[in-house]
This record gives C-alpha cells, structure tokens and sequence, in this order.
C-alpha cells in the first residue's frame, strides 16, 4: 500500500528529499504526524460533542440536534462559530495574563500526551521508553490550567471549582498510577507500544480479564480526572453556577471546552490501549479467519490496525456520554470517599494477587511476564 | 449474610450496572419529540386561544353589548362602552380585551347569550409594539371575518355537549 503511493510521486520529488539534510527530513516527518494527529483529535472531538447530545437525547426520548444541515451532523461548526464570534469577557479584578493562559494550560497537556501514544504498529510521533511516565505527568499537568482559572478569575464560585477539581484529581491520580503499576508488571514496560505488543494474540491476551478491577479503577478515576458526569463537581451547575470556567466566555470558554473533550479521547484511548490491546484485533490467533485477511473489507476485522483503536476509543466515549445520561452527581465527600477508602486499597490489594498469581502461574495469569 | 451480599453488590457494581441497563433500553426506544413547526400535537375544539367577534350569516354583530362577559371577567380584562346604533338597537362603540391581563380561562364565552366573543384554537400569535395586546373590536371582528369557518366547525363539534 505504502510502496504504491510511494511509486505514484515523481522522482524528481524524491531526487530533491533525499538532498535534503537527515534533520530537515525528520523535522518535516514529525510535523506532518503531530499534525496529522492533532487534526484526527480536534475532528474527533467536535463530533463528540454532536454524538454526546444524540446519545444522550435518545436516553432521554429527546432527538438531540437534526437542524444544522443533514441529521444535525453541522451543529459542531455551527457551535465553534457562534464561540469564536462571541466577545471574550475579562473580569476587571481578574489577573489577566493567568486568565488568558489557562484554558491553554489546560489543552495543550491534553494534545501533547498525544505524542507516545501509539495509533497502529507504526505510527507513533515519539517512540520513546518512558512513554507510560510522560502520560501519567501530562495527565496531571492540566489540572493547573483549572486551578489557574479558578484562582485568576477572582470570583468565589471559580476558586470553589478549582479547589474542588484539584483534591478530586490529586486523589484519584494516586488510584490511577496504582492501577497503571499493574499494567506494568503485566507488560514488562513503560514504553506503550510495547504495553501493546504484549497483548497481541487475540481476546484472551487482553490485560482487561486478569487486571479487571484495575480496568475499572482506572476507568472511574479517567471518568473522575476528566471531571465528567458524575464526578463534575468542579462545575456543578447546581451550586457553584459553572466552576472554574464561571467567567470565561467566547473563544476562552471553547478551549475549555475542547480541552474537556480531548481529554475524554486521551482517556477513552489509553484506557483502549492499556487494557484492550490497542490497535490489535479481538479476532487475532483464530485460525479459521486467518484466511480471510486478504478480503477488502472483512479483512480489516481480522486484521489490526488504527481503525479498531478508534472503535475501542469510540465505545468507551459512547460509556461516558452513557454514564453522564445515567447518574446524577456525587457529593464531594461521597468523591473523596471512594478514591481513597475505595479505590487505592482496591488497587493495591490486586497489584498483591496480580503479582502472586503470575508467580505461582495460575489461570490467566500465568502468559503475564510478571 | 445481608452484610455479604451488599459487599458482593457493591463490588460488581451490581446497582450502577441496573441503572445503565435502563439508560441503555431507553436509547434505542422511539423518541417521543414532536418537531414544533413542523409537526403539531393535536388539538381540541374547546381550545381556548386568541379571541374573536362574531357575526350572523348576514354580516350584522352579534355583540349586544350586554356586558356579562366584562362583569364575568376574574381578571377585568374586557373593557366595553356601548350606545344606540343608528338602526335604535344597542350595540358596542368599544370592545377591548387585553390579552396580557386575559388568563384564557373560557368564562366571556360561556357568559355570553349570543356567542358573539368565542376564544379560537389560535395561539401562535406576537405583539411587536407596546400596545399591540389589546384586542380592539376592529380587530376581534377581524379574526372572527377570517377564522369563520373553523369556529363554526368547532362550535358545532362541541355543540352537542353544551
């Protein structure tokens, strides 16, 4: 496929790219795969925002949005118009210069964790070692664009949100990297390509069955580091109006907007990646369909690839639009409840079976590297 | 034994998955909405809506300035003056409804002895200016001249109840 596309440029082009210095080549690589991702996210993430009103209408018996062009599909442009037209209002007792970076400082984390993370066999930005690290600290990073807009817009229901949202994200970060130790005693490595690689081999290889409870740990704490339904309670519009972004409007609002959403798609991948094997193909190892890979569309079944990553992101999106449509909000006290009495014993007690499990090699443990 | 199987709930999130399972039935349930201006929910013959004068077949009032709906009014919405017409019968030289007052509640219509004030199955209608809520006898007859048809057709859908 590649070599085909590769023969259709003249060679004149290539005679020219390959004077080109090593450096000026790679750089250009690089540049096209950032924005190749960067595009493939943002697109993601306005039509996630149409299908979450769709999903959570049908719930609700409502039609969600059917007005802006052929089913509603136009709505998310129409909605980043009406943003970007809009005037951005500045609080006059606000501290400006943080007021204006932290809906950046909240989205550009939320991009960047896109740099290790893997879209099929091949197609990384940055392949490095320590891939899992550099996740784990950029998820945690965008919590300081919130708690700068909190603290920047001068108003008691910002800095209430941003309070909230940072004791919420510091306790369920420590759940989080718990259930993330799990995965690497499964995997053997923090490099995420290779997390992937380790589960190749089909359905059962999945790290979802033998660390299903840190599946779930780390599920609920993406849900609870989003700051998504019900654990929003650092915007809970029913008593403290809209959180930290209560005085952000026009262009400011929509970057948190879409930093919210992005972040969704960064957890709803990983999530894919750490616990149903990525790119990889539930139907890998069965040799009856072995045969059919060389079939145009069926064989895309069989075989793995980014679009099955985009299907397991995809489900676990329609889960959160799902779980917002189902439960209403946590009380605060009841969110720190379950992330440290809960969530952290919860974890460790299974990273404790997970390892002893793999020692003795029983049952699905035993394929683990441990 | 109860303290057991609330934990086993608890730790398969027995509840939470209950729940889900009936946000999830729902979704793919037909949605109820009706889409506004395009589709409309039936209505009644007895809707009360946007007000109207009526008049005989052959084109005189029927208002005999009786007063009874305007002393009938809860809200005194009505505003009538009345004088003797050149043909020596009484009738209105003013009838005024103001429909920010009007709490639609029928009682002009069943107070009057000649069905000249009716309430129309209209209710998609606006004002513009300050002023514009009150129905002046003009335009009261003017939308009883219009709707003729559909009020006769509903008066006698509703007749037999009466």
């Amino acid at each position: 496929m590649l070599e085909f596309l590769a023969n259709l440029i003249p060679t004149f082009i290539w005679d020219i790219w390959n004077s080109l210095p090593p450096l000026v080549q790679y750089l250009t690589i690089v540049t096209w795969k950032i924005l190749f991702v960067t595009i493939g996210v943002i697109l993601i993430v306005a039509f996630s925002t149409y299908f979450e009103r769709k999903v959570i209408g049908s719930m609700q018996a409502r039609i969600g949005p059917n007005r802006v062009g052929p089913l509603g599909l136009g709505q998310p442009f129409a909605d980043v118009i009406k943003l970007l037209i809009k005037e951005v209002v500045v609080p006059s007792q606000s501290n400006k210069f943080l007021f204006v970076i932290a809906p950046l400082l909240t989205l550009i984390p939320a991009l960047a964790a896109w740099a290790v993370i893997p879209l099929n066999d091949w197609y990384v930005i940055a392949d490095i070692n320590a891939g899992l690290l550099y996740v784990l600290a950029l998820t945690s990073v965008g919590v300081y664009g919130v708690i700068l807009a909190g603290w920047a817009t001068n108003s008691k229901y910002a800095f209430l949100g941003a309070m909230r949202s940072a004791a919420q994200i510091v306790s369920y970060e420590i759940a989080m990297g718990f259930a993330l130790v799990g995965i690497l005693m499964a995997a053997g490595s923090l490099n995420i390509g290779d997390i992937v690689r380790a589960q190749a081999g089909g359905l059962s290889n999945w790290f979802l069955f033998p660390l299903l409870p840190l599946f779930l740990v780390y599920w609920i704490s993406g849900v609870a580091e989003t700051n998504r339904a019900p654990f929003d309670v650092a915007e809970g519009e029913s008593e403290i109006v809209a959180g930290y972004h209560v005085e952000y409007s026009g262009v400011a609002f929509a970057i948190f907007f879409l930093a919210e959403y992005a972040n969704m798609v960064l957890i709803s991948t990983l999530t894919a990646i750490f616990f149903l094997g990525g790119w990889a193909s539930p139907f890998e190892g069965l040799a009856f369909l072995s045969s059919l890979a060389s079939i145009p569309v069926v064989g895309l079944l069989v075989v793995g690839g980014l679009h099955w990553l985009f299907i397991k992101m995809a489900f676990f999106m329609y889960t959160f639009f799902w779980l917002r449509a189902t439960f209403p909000r946590y009380r605060y006290d009841q969110i720190m409840r379950l992330g440290w009495k809960v969530f952290i014993p919860v974890t460790i007690i299974w990273i404790v079976v997970e390892g002893v499990m793999a020692w003795f090699e029983v049952g699905p443990w035993a394929g683990l590297t441990g | 034994m109860s303290r057991v199987i609330s934990y086993i709930k608890t730790f398969t999130l027995w509840e939470l998955l209950k729940g889900l399972s009936i946000t999830q039935r729902n979704f793919f349930r037909k949605s109820i909405t009706l889409e506004y201006p395009d589709e409309k929910t039936p209505q009644s013959p007895r809707f009360r809506g946007l007000h109207a004068l009526r008049r005989y077949p052959n084109g005189e009032e029927r208002c005999i300035a009786c007063k009874l709906c305007e002393a009938v009014c809860p809200a005194l919405a009505i505003t009538i003056e009345s004088d003797v017409s050149q043909d020596g019968t009484r009738r209105t030289t003013r009838y005024d409804i103001d429909l920010f007052k009007c709490i639609y509640c029928g009682f002009c219509e069943e107070a009057c002895p000649v069905d000249a004030i009716v309430e129309t199955r209209l209710h998609e209608y606006h004002m513009e200016a300050p002023g514009e809520n009150i129905m002046t006898k003009d335009k009261l007859l003017a939308v009883g001249d219009k709707y003729d048809a559909m009020i006769s057709a509903d008066k006698a859908a509703d007749a037999k109840y009466r």
